[in-house]
C-alpha cells in the first residue's frame, strides 16, 4: 500500500532500499573466495598442526620464525576468521527473522570473529617478531 | 461492541485449535521427511561449519597461549593433549575434513555442474567417507609421530 507521503516520491525512489542493490553478490562472491584460499591454506594448517604437536614451546617458537610459516599462519587464520563471519551471518540470516535480533546477533558473531582474528594475529606476530617470553 | 468481542473469542479459539494436534492439517514437519545423502549434506555442512567457528577460538587461544609464554603454553597443550582435548580436536578434524569436500562440492554447484540427483547423492556419500578416512589418516600420523603419547 503506498501511504500518504509516498505521492510526492518518484517510482525510481519508492523502487530504491527494497530489492537487490547488486551489493549482495560481494558477500556471496567473497565467501567462495575465501573457500577457494581456504583449500590449500586448510590442508598446510593439518600438516602445520600435526608438526606443532610434537616440538614444544621452543620448537613452536622457533617454527614461527620461518617467513613462510609466519605467512601462511597469518593467511590463514585472518581468511579463516573472515569465513566464518560471513558463513555464520548467512546461518543467522535464514533462522532468525526478527529483524532487531538477526542485527543484534550478526554484530555479536562480527565482533567475536574480529576479535578472536584480532587476538590470534597480534599473537602470531608477537612471537613471530621475537616477542616471546621465555 | 458485541461483534469485537465475538471475534476475539473466534481467534482465541482458533489459535488453541493450532495448538491440539490433530485439530488442524499441519505443514510438512522435518520428521515426515526421508532422509536422504543430500539433504544430510546439505546439514552437516551448516553444522560443520558451526563447530570449526568455535574451533577456531581454539586456534586463537593456541596463539595467545603461546605468546603468553612457556608456562601458559605448556598447560594449553597439556588441555589439548587430555583425553577431552583429544576429542575435541578429533571432532574438529572430522568437521574440518567435511566441510573441505563439502565445500568443494558446493564450489562445484556453483559452476552449474554436479547436480544431476544421482550424482549429488553420490558426492554427498563421498564426502562424507572422505571426512572419516582423511580423519583415521590425520590421527593414524599424530599416533605414529607421538602426539597422542600423553593420552596412553
Amino acid at each position: 500500500m503506498v501511504g500518504k507521503d509516498d505521492s510526492f516520491k518518484t517510482d525510481l525512489k519508492r523502487a530504491r532500499g527494497h530489492g537487490s542493490a547488486h551489493h549482495g553478490l560481494g558477500m556471496w562472491m567473497a565467501e567462495r573466495m575465501t573457500a577457494v584460499a581456504l583449500i590449500p591454506l586448510g590442508l598446510w594448517a593439518v600438516y602445520s598442526v600435526l608438526q606443532l604437536a610434537v616440538i614444544g614451546y621452543d620448537g613452536a617458537v622457533d617454527w614461527l620464525q620461518s617467513p613462510v610459516n609466519i605467512v601462511l599462519m597469518l593467511l590463514t587464520l585472518a581468511i579463516s576468521f573472515y569465513h566464518m563471519h560471513l558463513g555464520m551471518r548467512v546461518i543467522i540470516e535464514d533462522y532468525i527473522e526478527h529483524k532487531p535480533s538477526r542485527l543484534l546477533w550478526i554484530g555479536l558473531s562480527a565482533a567475536a570473529s574480529l576479535l578472536g582474528a584480532a587476538l590470534a594475529l597480534i599473537s602470531i606476530l608477537k612471537v613471530a617478531l621475537g616477542g616471546a617470553p621465555n | 461492541m458485541p461483534q469485537v468481542t465475538a471475534d476475539l473469542q473466534g481467534a482465541s479459539r482458533d489459535a488453541s485449535a493450532a495448538r491440539t494436534p490433530g485439530s488442524r492439517p499441519l505443514s510438512p514437519h522435518v520428521q515426515v521427511w526421508r532422509w536422504h545423502p543430500t539433504m544430510v549434506a546439505s546439514i552437516l555442512s551448516r553444522i560443520t561449519g558451526v563447530g570449526l567457528y568455535l574451533g577456531a577460538f581454539i586456534a586463537a587461544g593456541w596463539a595467545w597461549a603461546l605468546a603468553s609464554g612457556r608456562e601458559p603454553y605448556e598447560r594449553y597443550m597439556e588441555l589439548l593433549g587430555s583425553p577431552l582435548g583429544v576429542l575435541v580436536l578429533l571432532g574438529l578434524t572430522l568437521a574440518y575434513f567435511y566441510h573441505f569436500a563439502g565445500g568443494i562440492r558446493h564450489l562445484v554447484f556453483d559452476a552449474g555442474r554436479g547436480l544431476n540427483p544421482k550424482l549429488a547423492d553420490m558426492t554427498a556419500l563421498a564426502a562424507i567417507v572422505f571426512a572419516v578416512a582423511a580423519t583415521a589418516m590425520v590421527f593414524g600420523v599424530a599416533f605414529v609421530t607421538g602426539a597422542l603419547d600423553g593420552l596412553i
